[in-house]
């Protein structure tokens, strides 16, 4: 049996009727890791001690014959942007290269009272800040798929750990389409839940307005055992909320509701990309959903305000690394000087761009016409979507407007960079739930479909996505 | 759109230190980001209130007591990641000009 491609109920079942036991469960997902890092580049840090002693923990329940969670067991990565206690966590930055996390994010937590086992810290864009993960200070992450191709970002090296079977489940998180680009670039399912349904608690922040953290996994089952276990309130975050209790309702595919906003499905999407969510779409409609045409008309404008409202936010975040309370720190005779050094080296050109396209937004005189005002189109896009969802349940488009780039071919263009996240952004403008689904291929290269949800319908975006998982064999 | 004067004024406001070459670079590529954001003028929202946070969450508070010790983080942990640091302390570099001798009596 090959203990690396089985999914999270199978494992429990194994382990339960003692066919392995989950230390043999992580020795093999280390294995792996050891035998394909160099090649892939997923894991920036493996924590195999700490797997192991948690597998260790695990093992011993079993043997005892005690009941164990769901997800005991399970060997995870985490995007290197949140904590887990005394482990190294950069973001993908050199200016954290020696931050030691001193406590766990509050989702660390919850996965460790679950026994679940950390096998280690994967390669993203330094703090979330781009779509290929070639911005890491570390390297990039290649796309399993096609080891000439990015994985997507800023989440690459968990969706890429995740695709080549180094884990059964990532942790990441999503600002701008973080978690769904890189599921779809590398052919497997991400969520973005609902602002708030996830605690940010131990999260290095980003955007704090658009941050929030989600699974990646093999299937939409996995997706939502994962999901259910890091979702909630939590009193260290002030900006999470309780989740709705929702009634067990079972999907009706016949009732179902499907929007395909008009603007998603214009000029600059590839037309291999175009077909193969068309395609999908059409398979629903077989089932008899009803497929009706809408209207997103801020959808172009959504771009240019997230790339405000983004950097704005992100250049007061990240005024804390300042060379003085922890990161790197350059020495120098005069406290401005500490500061310049220590952030003008720690920080990679993309930061640099970001941090101060925010400053500018932010910065008096232009506050009103560019932070404010990104504000005011933010309201806009999100009475977009409202008035959407008076009429559908669900919104089908893209998740990415190409397939999987070629590592080098957008990094010298910022902008270009940034146009990639046409279909993803709008979502955390709004604060909505939605899935990347892989629907497709183009030869090798995967195509992802994202279903957009209203805000905590979390469960039936899922079960939206997984009639398509169980219907049809991509 | 951004001249090579201010994109320096920015970095120095931003507290990021940038080569000469780097200043005609970003130079370059900020003008044309910002160049691209400039379509947010079409958009009329004269009667639009802004949206700072998708969640209309206010003022959410907790009881003003200490937390249990074992809820939050060992301060040790914390001041030991300083690069400079002092019995329990964080050293910072002083930011008020004093005469030689006074500072000689704080140290």
């Amino acid at each position: 049996m090959e203990l690396t491609k089985l999914n999270i109920v199978q494992i429990h079942e194994g382990l339960n009727k003692k066919d392995f036991s989950a230390r043999e469960i992580c020795q093999s997902f280390l294995k792996k890791i050891k035998e394909k890092n160099k090649e892939i580049f997923a894991f920036l840090t493996v924590t195999e001690d700490l797997a192991l002693s948690q597998a260790k923990k695990v093992d011993e329940m079993i043997s005892a014959d005690k009941e164990i969670p769901i997800l005991a067991g399970i060997p995870y990565a985490v995007k290197d942007d949140i904590l887990v206690e005394d482990i190294r966590c950069t973001s993908g930055s050199k200016i954290l290269d020696n931050y030691i996390a001193p406590y766990d994010a509050t989702v660390i937590k919850k996965l460790k009272g679950e026994g679940c086992l950390i096998l280690g810290k994967t390669n993203q864009d330094e703090f979330g800040m781009g779509s290929s993960t070639e911005n890491s200070a570390f390297g990039p992450t290649r796309n399993p798929h096609d080891l000439t191709r990015t994985p997507g970002g800023s989440s690459g090296g968990s969706a890429a750990a995740v695709a080549d079977n180094e884990c059964i489940f990532a942790l990441a998180e999503d600002t701008g389409g973080s978690v769904r680009q890189p599921a779809s670039f590398c052919g497997v399912v991400g969520l973005k839940p609902t602002y708030g349904a996830v605690s940010r608690y131990g999260l290095i922040a980003f955007a704090s307005s658009l941050d929030q953290i989600g699974p990646i996994t093999m299937s939409v089952e996995d997706c939502r055992i994962v999901f259910n276990a890091v979702k909630g309130k939590d009193e260290m975050d002030s900006t999470s909320v309780e989740y709705p209790k929702s009634g067990n309702q079972k999907l009706e595919i016949k009732n179902l509701k499907i929007g395909m906003p008009k603007e998603y499905f214009v000029k600059g999407i590839d037309p291999e990309v175009e077909k193969a969510i068309k395609s999908a779409v059409k398979k629903y409609e077989e089932l008899g959903a009803k497929i009706i045409e809408v209207s997103l008309p801020h959808t172009d404008y959504a771009l240019a305000a997230y790339y405000i409202i983004n950097p704005s936010e992100a250049s007061a975040n990240l005024a804390r690394y300042d060379g003085i309370k922890y990161g790197l720190s350059k020495e120098e005779k005069e406290l401005i000087d500490v500061y310049l050094k220590s952030r003008g080296e720690g920080f990679g050109a993309e930061v640099r761009r970001r941090i101060m396209i925010g400053t500018y937004a932010l910065s008096s005189g232009y506050y009103e016409a560019y932070y404010l005002r990104a504000q005011k189109v933010r309201t806009r896009v999100i009475k977009d979507f409202e008035k959407v969802f008076e009429k559908v349940d669900v919104i089908f488009c893209p998740v990415s407007p190409v397939l999987p780039f070629k590592i080098g071919e957008k990094i010298a263009d910022p902008l270009s960079m940034y146009l990639v996240d046409v279909y993803t952004v709008s979502v955390n403008l709004a604060g909505l739930p939605a899935l990347s689904l892989p629907v497709g291929k183009k030869g090798n290269l995967p195509v992802g479909l994202q279903i957009i949800g209203k805000p905590f319908e979390e469960e039936k975006i899922l079960q939206v996505g997984e009639v398509f998982e169980k219907t049809w064999k991509i | 759109m951004i001249n090579k004067e201010e994109v320096k004024h920015i970095a120095g406001l931003a507290r990021l230190g940038i080569s000469k070459k780097e200043e005609e670079k970003f130079t370059k590529e900020l003008s044309s980001i910002l160049g691209y954001i400039e379509k947010l003028k079409e958009v009329e929202v004269s009667m639009v209130e802004p949206t700072s946070h998708p969640l209309k969450v206010e003022n959410v508070t907790r009881k003003d007591e200490e937390r249990s010790k074992s809820e939050s983080v060992d301060p040790k942990k914390l001041v030991e990641m300083a690069p400079d640091k002092k019995e329990g302390y964080i050293k910072v570099k002083s930011i008020i000009k004093v005469p030689f001798t006074e500072a000689k009596k704080w140290n």
